[in-house]
C-alpha cells in the first residue's frame, strides 16, 4: 500500500473499546479477546458466523487430494481438512474503495 | 451465529455489563477493522487471523456471455488469512509446538 500503512493489532482494538465504551483498559482488552473467542469457538463447533455489514466466516471441508513436494517431486496424499473462508460484505468492500 | 447472537452470548458471559455497552464493544471491534482496511492498513490478530487489502489493477474484461469487452476499474479487495491456532483448532490438532507463531497467546480454549 502506501508509506503510511501500518498494522493494527489487538491492542489497538482494545484501545478503541476503552475510548468508546469507558471500561477499564484491562476489561476492554479482555472483551476484545472474548469477541474473538466466541467467533473462533463457534467456527470450531462447525457453525458459520455472519456479521452484518462486515462479512461472513464459513468452514469448508476439503477432501483428500494428492499433493507434490515441489522440491523432490514426490507425491504425497494431503489429508482431508477444514479451511476457514471469509467473505466480505458489500458494505465492507464499498468502504475499502471509498478513499482512493 | 449472527452479530446479534454474538452480542447475546457476550452479554451472558458478562452479566455486569449493560447490553448497549456489549453492542458498542462488538460494533467498535468491527468498525475499527473496517476503518483500518479502508485506510489501507493491515489488521493482525495473532491466533485468529489477519485482514489485509489487495490492490487489483484496472483491466479490460470481457462479458463471458456476450463476448463484449468492458473496462474494469482498479479496486481494492479485502482478504483474510486464518491464523495458525484457529486453523489447528478447526482440524482438532493440539497446539503444543513451542515454536508456533501463536505461542505468546492462547487465544481460546480448544474443546477436545
Amino acid at each position: 500500500m502506501d508509506d503510511t500503512s501500518r498494522t493494527i493489532t489487538r491492542a489497538d482494538l482494545a484501545e478503541s473499546v476503552y475510548e468508546q465504551v469507558g471500561l477499564s483498559r484491562n476489561e476492554s482488552s479482555d472483551l476484545v479477546e472474548q469477541v474473538l473467542d466466541e467467533i473462533s469457538n463457534t467456527l470450531v463447533s462447525g457453525e458459520n458466523v455472519k456479521i452484518s455489514s462486515f462479512g461472513s466466516f464459513s468452514v469448508r471441508e476439503k477432501g483428500e487430494r494428492i499433493g507434490r513436494n515441489p522440491k523432490t517431486g514426490v507425491e504425497v496424499p494431503i489429508s482431508p481438512r477444514k479451511v476457514l473462508v471469509f467473505r466480505a460484505s458489500h458494505v465492507l468492500k464499498d468502504r475499502i474503495n471509498e478513499k482512493q | 451465529m449472527t452479530k446479534s447472537e454474538l452480542i447475546q452470548r457476550l452479554a451472558e458471559r458478562n452479566p455486569h455489563l449493560y447490553l448497549r455497552d456489549v453492542e458498542k464493544i462488538v460494533d467498535t471491534v468491527f468498525d475499527e477493522i473496517t476503518g483500518a482496511l479502508a485506510n489501507g492498513d493491515r489488521v493482525e490478530l495473532r491466533g485468529f487471523g489477519a485482514f489485509s487489502v489487495k490492490e487489483r489493477e484496472a483491466r479490460t474484461g470481457r462479458n463471458p456471455r456476450t463476448g463484449e469487452t468492458v473496462q474494469v476499474e482498479a479496486k481494492r479487495l479485502p482478504f483474510f488469512k486464518t491464523g495458525k491456532a484457529l486453523r489447528e483448532a478447526l482440524n482438532n490438532e493440539k497446539d503444543d509446538s513451542q515454536s508456533s507463531e501463536d505461542s505468546f497467546y492462547s487465544p481460546f480454549s480448544t474443546s477436545d
